[in-house]
């Protein structure tokens, strides 16, 4: 459908048209003489209101206005992966081709590499019925990830000719399809899809498999499940990209979508070249080989800052849909707020909290919703895992957005300043987080684990909340006064706090620490506690405990233990029983 | 066709309203002729139809709705690009005011600019050695970072950033180092200083300044930055050269932004600043780094004065989510005359981690400083308890740590203005520091590494506190022998690499 209008006014990034009844609600728009994309955000008797997703200096009113008839949409293909896109997916390295080190205006590069050829091999023969999501190719996208072509959700009907397996470029035909009602569609490599449209799935499973990150403080203390959400709310310097950036490494998931929504253009180059050099311990492969990236940093269109979250997810529900396990890293949603906020105060609608528009919380439930393990159209099980970073305004966790959030997460990790001073890191704060999730992920622990993981977890979690009581105290009149086994009770939380919840990214063995490792720490650990405990009430002063060095011994060991040498904690324990029992002898 | 409007249809603070306009564009710069013959210059800030609102840079005073002749001049707000630019003088909307006439324009480029295109952004890896204990150790700057100096009113900010914009060059001068020097609406006397401070060191050739002070128009102070940034991007990324650019003060822009905000009147924020701030103050500090192809850089050192030392206030809370890592600098150090006052923990440089080490720095750089941050945060800790029961009551290694922070403060943040301390000074100062704590308390550091650093800066300490018996105070000799500046009579026989040489 083509048709024009005209623009009436402008203010920033806002465009109105005057007395025009064509357009509709979140339609896709092109601006102006450059053709600059937009998008329609408000419709009304005498006014149609237009975001446009790019600088909008220059433009003047009477310059056309072009619908294209469907909402603002993505283009779902092979190429998505190691690539890096803006916030309405134009590839950011055609277009650095295109236009140099800055970012013309009105680019209108194809989001996926037209003359690339895939190898692709048909899995379907003529006559063959397929349903919505039925996948007919599949082609290597990546060494490591295969790329499966489905029937767009929507569609069905009978394959009418297939073309043989070979190389095809992305929009050439593969597949024709006849429905039902005798139309013939032609399937190409890629579809589109309206960014801000849920994908459809036919159910939802219980989210009882973990994400495994080879963090301890998460997977110990705060599991994520595979197709949960979580928040990371912290002030600035508080890790929360740092944190991200590990997750995004390190967790077992099997595609990675990063979406830099309002952040530092220095973070997402460092991303850009950490990942093309990094290999995936799983794979032995790049880890760009299976991440996409969508970079909308602060200083580009605040309205597409908006969109970009929407296309990260989107992008995020079709590897899902192909029965891949998807983490989708957003950092951070409260810039996508404040996005929202621009916008709505442009279109002069009533604040509610803070200025943040009144739809700030439904918004919000819409994206995180998305995030789930499912049972797809085509049978497989696939899985979006979120985790959101929060930027609250002044670090106060009361503001709106954090929220908000929290409402709709059900993993909280909360980054702490104090922490963050003393450069303990990951600054999570152990008091204030909290997951939802032990009940769905118990069972798992218990079966690849043994139940001892969870009693483990109870335990140190017990102590540290006893530490935390405890510190009141401390804080108070000083921790001499304090009985020995109050004082042990300390001292072993200092272990935890600093041998265990503390993890050096920069550390070649301690950035990524397998489950196996972490529970045998934690054994350790508590066995120290329980030995020394005994002798504590058979009146033994705990100078003389700590005197031996087994405490600091404990804190070294994240570093000199090797992963791969598990075996050393045998003489770990050893050393404990030998090294407390010539303490009861003397 | 150029047509001259007569007259307005409205004055609003510091916009204009003009009907009936003919083929104009958003953000295109007009000329207003007055009656009396003078001309000031705005730009269009909205446009519905054909009316345009206009925002004049000088202020609206002495218009009336008929006594003026606007004409529209074509482009959008550009500035006039030269090598020629190096040295001058502008005012804040990049007019010369040094007398020595215009710049004859090799280019001219929209004050605005446009995003660096993440792709081609290089990941800054080059440490820039300040020769500052504290920055160069625990915060160190990186070329291409954007490090702001968060300070309060009476605080030492400026000569700071003139310490760091002196210092800094000495490793640069062969490779084109120069600066850009941005002031909103800071009083005459601060602009003043950072001149006379840079004629001093020889550089004044090499800086550009924009002065737009405290009594100068704050339509203007929102142009200010985006020239400074429009000529630092121009000497850094066509003429390949090393740009630091100081903005001084970010509090006084981000209130002529809320000033210009309601006058338009939009829907306030937070404390009435616009909704947009993040997005606007993003739009000027993202416009530091360095990208593929291009050897120059540009590298941003904004100051700004916390209202109230209150760093949850939005201005230093939304620069510190955009900036990569921030100095702040600390009131009660600054009383007790420590300079330069940096409140160490705070403080932080994002961009430090993959800058430092082998190869950059000293392989036992990150460990150091890791370890002294959590040394220092643990005196904090001990501070607080000692405010409660008392230093007396303390255990030993608690008073060890309070001892341990008073010689943090004294020798470490603490150092000359004219002091320049090589990294290795600075990191064979914080071992030492650190020894005079027990070796077991250092959780952050391998043993391997406390083979190699702490036992010898132990034994260093050990040594001169033998040879020194009878006074306990002389122990730290080594320490002050560093600290040279600090003390006018050592200065003489000191060869401290830069301090004081080119006075």
């Amino acid at each position: 459908m083509d048709y024009k209008d005209t623009i009436y006014g402008i203010n920033g990034p806002v465009v109105t048209i005057k007395n025009s009844r064509s357009f509709s609600m979140m339609e896709m728009v092109f601006v102006g003489t450059e053709r600059l994309v937009g998008e329609v955000i408000g419709v009304s008797d005498d006014m149609t209101t237009i975001q446009v997703y790019e600088e909008t200096t220059g433009l003047r009113p009477g310059e056309p206005v072009c619908g294209t008839g469907s909402p603002m949409n993505v283009t779902l293909g092979p190429g998505i992966l190691d690539n890096i896109f803006d916030g309405i997916e134009r590839p950011l390295k055609e277009i650095a081709k295109q236009s140099g080190s800055f970012i013309a205006r009105g680019s209108n590069s194809p989001a996926l590499d037209e003359k690339r050829e895939w190898d692709v091999t048909l899995t379907v023969k003529q006559g063959d019925c397929l349903k919505s999501g039925a996948i007919y190719a599949e082609l290597p996208e990546t060494p490591v990830i295969r790329h499966k072509c489905m029937v767009p959700p929507g569609l069905s009907g009978t394959v009418i000719s297939v073309k043989p397996n070979g190389k095809y470029h992305v929009n050439d035909t593969v597949v024709e399809l006849k429905d039902n009602l005798g139309k013939v569609h032609e399937l190409s490599l890629c579809q589109k899809w309206p960014i801000r449209t849920p994908r459809p799935v036919v159910g939802y499973l219980p989210p009882n498999i973990p994400l495994i990150t080879g963090q301890r403080i998460i997977d110990t203390l705060f599991p994520v499940s595979k197709g949960g959400t979580a928040a990371i709310p912290g002030g600035f310097g508080t890790g929360k990209t740092m944190t991200q950036h590990q997750l995004a490494k390190w967790c077992d998931a099997d595609i990675i979508i990063y979406v830099g929504c309002g952040e530092r253009g220095n973070e997402m180059s460092q991303v850009l070249q950490e990942f093309a050099e990094l290999t995936d311990p799983k794979t032995g492969r790049l880890l760009m080989d299976r991440t996409a990236l969508i970079a909308n940093t602060s200083n580009m269109p605040v309205a597409a800052r908006e969109a970009s979250i929407y296309t990260g997810i989107t992008l995020g529900e079709y590897y899902r849909d192909m029965g891949y396990h998807v983490a989708l890293m957003a950092d951070s949603t409260s810039r996508w707020a404040e996005a929202l906020r621009e916008i709505s105060g442009r279109l002069e609608e009533m604040p509610a909290e803070e200025g943040f528009p009144a739809y700030l919380p439904s918004r919000l439930a819409e994206f995180y919703e998305r995030a789930g393990m499912v049972k797809n159209l085509n049978d497989t099980d696939g899985s979006i895992t979120i985790i959101g970073a929060v930027s609250p305004q002044g670090s106060d966790f009361s503001e709106p957005v954090t929220q908000n959030t929290k409402r709709f997460t059900r993993c909280f990790w909360a980054l702490d300043k104090a922490l963050s001073y003393a450069r303990h890191y990951p600054a999570i704060n152990w008091m204030q987080s909290y997951s939802e999730y032990f009940p769905d992920l118990d069972p798992w622990y218990a079966k690849h684990l043994g139940d001892d993981f969870v009693q483990y977890r109870k335990k140190i979690n017990n102590i540290l909340q006893q530490e935390n009581k405890l510190m009141e105290i401390v804080k108070l009149i000083g921790s001499d006064v304090l009985p020995d086994d109050q004082k042990l009770t300390i001292e072993i939380a200092r272990v935890i706090r600093v041998g265990f919840l503390q993890q050096n990214a920069f550390h070649a063995e301690d950035t990524y620490v397998p489950l196996e490792k972490q529970k045998l720490m934690m054994k350790v650990i508590l066995h120290l506690y329980q030995s020394a405990k005994q002798l504590i009430s058979a009146s033994i002063p705990i100078s003389g405990i700590v005197k031996t060095g087994l405490f600091d011994k404990l804190v070294k060991m994240k570093y000199d233990i090797p992963n791969n040498k598990l075996e050393m904690f045998d003489d770990y324990m050893k050393e404990i029983d030998s090294t407390l029992s010539n303490i009861v002898s003397a | 066709m150029i047509l001259d409007y007569i007259g307005v249809k409205d004055i609003n603070g510091p916009l204009i309203v003009l009907d009936n306009v003919q083929d104009a564009f958003f953000e295109e710069v007009v000329g207003i002729r007055l009656d009396d013959g003078s001309v000031r210059q705005g730009r269009i800030v909205q446009m519905e139809g054909n009316r345009a609102v206009i925002q004049v840079f000088e202020g609206t005073r002495g218009l009336s709705l008929t006594n003026t002749r606007t004409r529209l001049t074509g482009h959008p707000m550009e500035m006039p690009l030269s090598p020629e630019l190096l040295g001058r003088i502008f005012d804040g909307s990049g007019r010369p005011i040094d007398g020595l006439g215009d710049i004859f324009p090799v280019k001219r480029a929209n004050v605005n600019g446009t995003p660096i295109n993440p792709f081609s952004r290089i990941y800054p890896k080059d440490y820039i050695n300040t020769g500052i204990s504290t920055i160069d150790t625990l915060m160190t700057l990186i070329r291409g970072q954007k490090l702001p100096i968060f300070s309060g009113s009476g605080m030492k900010h400026n000569e700071l950033a003139v310490q760091i914009a002196r210092q800094a060059k000495i490793s640069d001068e062969k490779s084109g180092f120069a600066i850009v020097f941005a002031a909103m609406g800071v009083k005459n006397d601060v602009a003043d200083y950072f001149r006379r401070s840079f004629s001093e060191s020889g550089i004044l050739n090499r800086v550009v300044m924009f002065l737009n002070l405290a009594n100068d128009p704050i339509v203007e102070r929102i142009l200010t930055p985006r020239c400074a940034l429009t000529v630092a991007e121009y000497l850094a990324f066509e003429l390949n050269m090393h740009i630091l650019v100081i903005m001084t003060d970010m509090t006084a822009y981000a209130e002529a932004l809320r000033e210009f905000s309601s006058s338009k009147g939009e829907i306030p924020g937070r404390k009435g600043y616009p909704g947009y701030l993040y997005s606007d103050l993003a739009s000027l500090y993202e416009r530091a780094g360095m990208v593929k192809g291009k050897t120059g850089s540009v590298t941003q050192l904004p100051i700004l004065t916390m209202p109230n030392d209150d760093v949850t206030h939005p201005v230093p809370d939304l620069t510190g989510y955009i900036t990569e890592g921030q100095i702040v600098l600390d009131r009660s150090l600054d009383g007790q005359g420590v300079y330069p006052p940096v409140a160490v923990l705070p403080s932080l440089s994002r961009l430090m981690k993959d800058g430092i080490g082998k190869g950059y720095t000293r392989e036992d750089h990150s460990a150091l400083s890791n370890q002294l941050f959590a040394s220092y945060a643990k005196v904090m800790d001990v501070r607080s308890l000692a405010s409660v029961i008392g230093e007396e009551e303390l255990s030993p290694e608690d008073k060890k740590y309070l001892e341990f922070g008073k010689l943090f403060e004294a020798q470490f943040v603490n150092q000359g203005p004219l002091e320049n301390r090589t990294i290795d000074q600075s990191l064979n100062l914080g071992w030492e520091l650190l020894a005079t704590l027990p070796r077991e308390t250092l959780d952050r550091v391998d043993d391997q590494t406390l083979d190699q650093y702490y036992e010898p800066a132990k034994k260093r300490l050990s040594s001169h506190k033998d040879s020194q018996k009878n006074d306990s105070q002389m122990m730290w000799e080594p320490l002050s022998k560093i600290n040279g500046a600090l003390n006018e009579e050592d200065n003489t026989d000191e060869d401290t690499d830069g301090g004081g040489t080119h006075e």
